[in-house]
């Protein structure tokens, strides 16, 4: 299975080991990956940021490096949901297919290859960090506003980790302030967001916070360390991929 | 006028087409005083199951011992009558300790009763008492609000309302707070 | 009041200056949040049922306005009642203005309605000579305050009891120091009480208006909106066009969501049925507009017209509960009135859709299933187009957009801030980057995942 691997931009550049670690953890699980490296990002901070209509130059250049995949995987759930709904390249059948194309990471281990056992070994305290563009969007987990049956793709997987010890949050799916231009625009309610999900977790004993979404966890890092705070971030693909 | 035409033009320009009204929802589940009663005492009020030789008066004076001005609608509780209702100012049930009505049936799901200005005579009467009594039968309970507007689709009245409990506020920090405006206690009397 | 060029940000930053006091609102509205949720779950798997239901009625009875007024205006003429009809704000407060004068009243109370606060009609009123008194106790508070309410079912949230106790005591007589909920409540009580024996006339909001029947129903928990009503000579109700509902049943479906959706509680106090005036009583509806059909008219945005004001929304949202109502600078404040509002004045609203994260909860506790987070989405775009979007952000963002549709720039770029950061961090680390007021910067690597790739993997075929 051909697998075309899309990193976000700012993963990219500042989180490499997100990158090495979802590429090692698909090429385990037998996957033949392709990076294509043109790649540069989805758009979505143009198109959230009310700029949909700068955004089809990207589109165009994301349309030229993944349209030959069949599967489309990213470490990301608020980029892949960005390309399912808002990628509209020129040519609307094959913009088609590479929306249906596209996977956050998890929900490709998941729903594709329907993985059932990991080997991987992460013996900490974790708390786990609901994107919620993964989460509401991508329906990587249930929601909690609905009154439906509880299920979390992400849980499953880390059950499959030796040794981790998943902690309970108090607010199991409140997001964390990063939103994009939204947590430098809204700086000081960002920021508050932020250290409440960060207190959420600390208050709760976990040793790592992890997610599906290296924004939400970038933004979380930056407040831990600003407080010195010996609890990481670790992005999902790393703790599945540790061994 | 002219707003009205205006608007109505503007609405009609507006709406989309013609968009299918949905099939009704429909329950099957039968309403139970058990289950108004623990809803009911959820949300502040009380219910009191009659024994079928008790009387109404008798029961009141138990339960409020040092009421002093009792009024009802219901006629057959005649020294609590409000007889002279068609002259009466509204305002003068300012001092009501208790009032006391009739409903036409409790909704199990959400402790609420049925009561229209024909139970009440006076509009306002169980909003201005101190202090709520509400008559009902046993029988007269349905399961949810589906049922109890199937119950009263069609009535012809001028004023109705569904009561749940005695009036209530929670806008100082969340603090409830019964008797806000209203009654500070509701009292079910279910007869047998 | 703020002033008016104040934005979103600038007015939440300024309500996050006391820390403390932002956790204790965001906790006190995540506590109403999870009520919701219990009582939602109360209802198992009738819930989502409900909402689906909800959303369609109210889709259909859009779909179908013009026919629906036009019914409940019949039949409400037939019971007794007056029909007005109001095109905006300043026609609304004009028509309430002519039936108090009509009446020779100065005089009168009023119970909740978020309408008559989008209209602006007390202070209208009261430049106009007239007293009003607010009757719902949280109303009350505000007004005695001279403030707007901070949330449309719940309008004094952000003021802690000590305060209310100061307030009371200023303006109540009681005693200084005595912050009691009970107390302070009583003393409300007592207050309005006099208020409502005393004032001929009283207005109220709508929460349904049904059409087959020209009655409406108003719902209340403190009773505040009956004792007004029942004991007035003049009962003025004030509804926007789209609180109707075609048929009396339909109730059934609303009013099992909305006391859960806004309090969690299985159902309001007082769900209270206006048909006929009562006797001698006149009984006048005044219909209002003030932009509603001109957002039925707009697609993307027709369903906001759903809403029954239950405040669900509000009380999800990690932005609202932690900025504060009054950061919206509008009447309905929170998720639903970040779309509601640039409908009504796209450059006075055109940071409200930007105040929110996208997160979608909003979208998903919503009673009637408005896509709140999809429209704020659908707003960004429709405000920047229409030239509503700061130029200093529109020049960041073409840069933005031109960095990352050129490969090679991109990966210059990158290399280089990385280079910067790591040598000179300064020049990132400090107070002209908000982000870093509050956040460190992440570690920058040495090498970009493109270029580990390069040296590690070599299957690229491009």
């Amino acid at each position: 299975m051909t697998v075309g691997l899309f990193l976000p931009c700012y993963v990219n550049q500042f989180y490499p080991q997100v990158g090495v670690a979802s590429l090692e953890l698909l090429e385990k699980l037998g996957c033949d990956v392709v990076y294509p490296l043109q790649q540069t990002c989805c758009g979505q901070p143009m198109a959230n940021s009310g700029y949909e209509h700068l955004s089809s130059a990207t589109d165009e250049l994301f349309m030229r490096n993944f349209h030959e995949f069949d599967y489309i995987v990213s470490p990301s759930g608020s980029c892949a949901l960005h390309i399912k709904h808002h990628l509209h390249g020129k040519d609307h059948e094959a913009s088609a297919k590479v929306r249906a194309s596209m996977y956050e990471l998890t929900e490709f281990l998941t729903d594709v290859l329907k993985v059932e056992h990991l080997d991987a070994k992460f013996p900490h305290k974790v708390g786990l960090h609901q994107g919620c563009h993964g989460q509401r969007g991508l329906m990587l987990s249930q929601m909690s506003e609905l009154v439906a049956k509880p299920f979390s793709k992400l849980e499953k997987l880390l059950g499959m980790v030796n040794g981790i010890e998943l902690v309970d949050l108090d607010r199991k799916d409140e997001c964390c302030g990063f939103g994009g231009t939204f947590c430098v625009m809204e700086e000081a309610v960002s920021a508050k967001m932020g250290k409440d999900r960060v207190s959420d977790h600390t208050r709760n004993g976990a040793s790592f916070i992890t997610g599906a979404d290296m924004s939400c966890l970038m933004h979380l890092e930056g407040i831990l360390k600003r407080q010195k705070s010996a609890v990481e971030v670790k992005h999902i693909a790393e703790i599945l991929n540790a061994g | 006028m002219s707003s009205r035409n205006e608007i109505l033009k503007r609405v009609r320009a507006a709406q989309p087409t013609l968009i299918p009204m949905p099939a009704d929802l429909t329950s099957t589940a039968a309403g139970d005083v058990h289950k108004f009663t623990e809803v009911l005492q959820g949300i502040g009020g009380r219910v009191v199951l009659m024994e079928p030789d008790e009387e109404v008066p008798q029961k009141l004076k138990e339960l409020f011992p040092s009421a002093n001005r009792v009024v009802s609608s219901i006629r057959s509780l005649e020294a609590f009558f409000l007889h002279d209702h068609a002259q009466l100012d509204h305002h003068s049930l300012e001092d009501v300790d208790i009032a006391v009505i009739e409903a036409q049936f409790g909704v199990a799901e959400n402790g609420a009763v049925w009561v229209t200005e024909q139970d009440t005579i006076i509009r306002v009467l169980p909003f201005i008492a101190e202090h709520l009594v509400v008559l009902l039968d046993k029988a007269s309970f349905v399961a949810d609000m589906h049922q109890a507007y199937q119950r009263v689709a069609y009535d012809a009245y001028g004023f109705g309302v569904f009561i749940a409990g005695p009036s209530k506020t929670a806008d100082i920090e969340q603090s409830l707070v019964l008797g806000a405006h209203g009654p500070k206690s509701m009292t079910i009397l279910v007869r047998s | 009041m703020q002033s008016s060029r104040d934005n979103h940000s600038t007015l939440a930053e300024r309500f996050n200056k006391d820390e403390a006091r932002v956790s204790w609102h965001d906790q006190t509205l995540w506590w109403i949040r999870q009520k919701r949720d219990k009582a939602a779950w109360s209802l198992g798997e009738e819930w989502e049922g409900l909402r689906s239901q909800a959303s369609q009625i109210k889709a259909h009875t859009l779909s179908n306005l013009s026919g629906y007024l036009e019914e409940f205006e019949a039949n409400a003429i037939a019971n007794g009642a007056i029909v007005h009809w109001a095109a905006d704000a300043k026609e609304h407060n004009e028509i309430v203005h002519k039936i108090l004068q009509d009446n020779k009243v100065t005089q009168l109370v009023k119970s909740k309605s978020m309408l008559t606060e989008e209209c602006h009609l007390n202070p209208y009123l009261e430049t106009h000579g007239i007293d009003v008194v607010d009757t719902d106790l949280g109303e009350r508070i505000v007004q005695l305050a001279n403030e707007a309410p901070s949330h449309i079912v719940l309008p004094c949230i952000h003021w802690k009891k000590e305060e209310i106790g100061e307030l009371f005591h200023k303006h109540l007589a009681t005693p200084a120091g005595n912050a009691d909920p009970s107390f302070l409540t009583n003393a409300a009580r007592i207050h309005l009480r006099d208020k409502f024996l005393t004032r001929r006339v009283a207005i109220t909001g709508v929460n349904f208006a049904i059409a087959e029947t020209g009655e409406f129903v108003v719902c209340t928990n403190e009773g505040n909106a009956d004792m007004g009503a029942h004991l007035s000579d003049v009962h003025i109700a004030c509804m926007g066009i789209e609180k109707l509902i075609p048929l009396r049943r339909h109730l059934g479906v609303f009013l099992r969501l909305l006391a859960r959706s806004a309090t969690g509680q299985p159902v309001t106090t007082y769900s209270s049925h206006f048909r006929k005036p009562r006797q001698g009583q006149q009984l006048h509806i005044v219909l209002v507009d003030n932009g509603r059909s001109q957002q039925l008219a707009k697609e993307d945005f027709r369903n906001s017209l759903k809403c029954i004001r239950c405040g669900a929304c509000f009380n999800t949202c990690p932005v609202y509960r932690r900025s504060g109502g009054h950061s919206y600078h509008t009447a309905v404040a929170g998720p639903i009135g970040s779309i509601l509002a640039p409908n009504l004045d796209m450059k006075q609203y055109a940071d409200l859709p930007f105040a929110s994260t996208l997160c979608g909860s909003c979208t998903n506790v919503c009673p009637v299933k408005i896509d709140i987070h999809d429209q704020l989405y659908k707003w960004r775009q429709v405000l920047t187009k229409e030239g509503y979007s700061p130029k200093t952000k529109t020049v960041a963002m073409k840069t933005m957009a031109a960095t990352l549709s050129k490969p090679g720039l991109f990966s210059f770029a990158g290399k280089w801030a990385r280079r910067i950061m790591r040598i000179a961090p300064w020049l990132v680390n400090n107070k002209m980057n908000p982000w870093y007021k509050q956040r460190n910067m992440p570690a920058a690597p040495k090498q970009s995942f493109t270029e580990w790739y390069k040296t590690n993997r070599n299957k690229d075929k491009k």
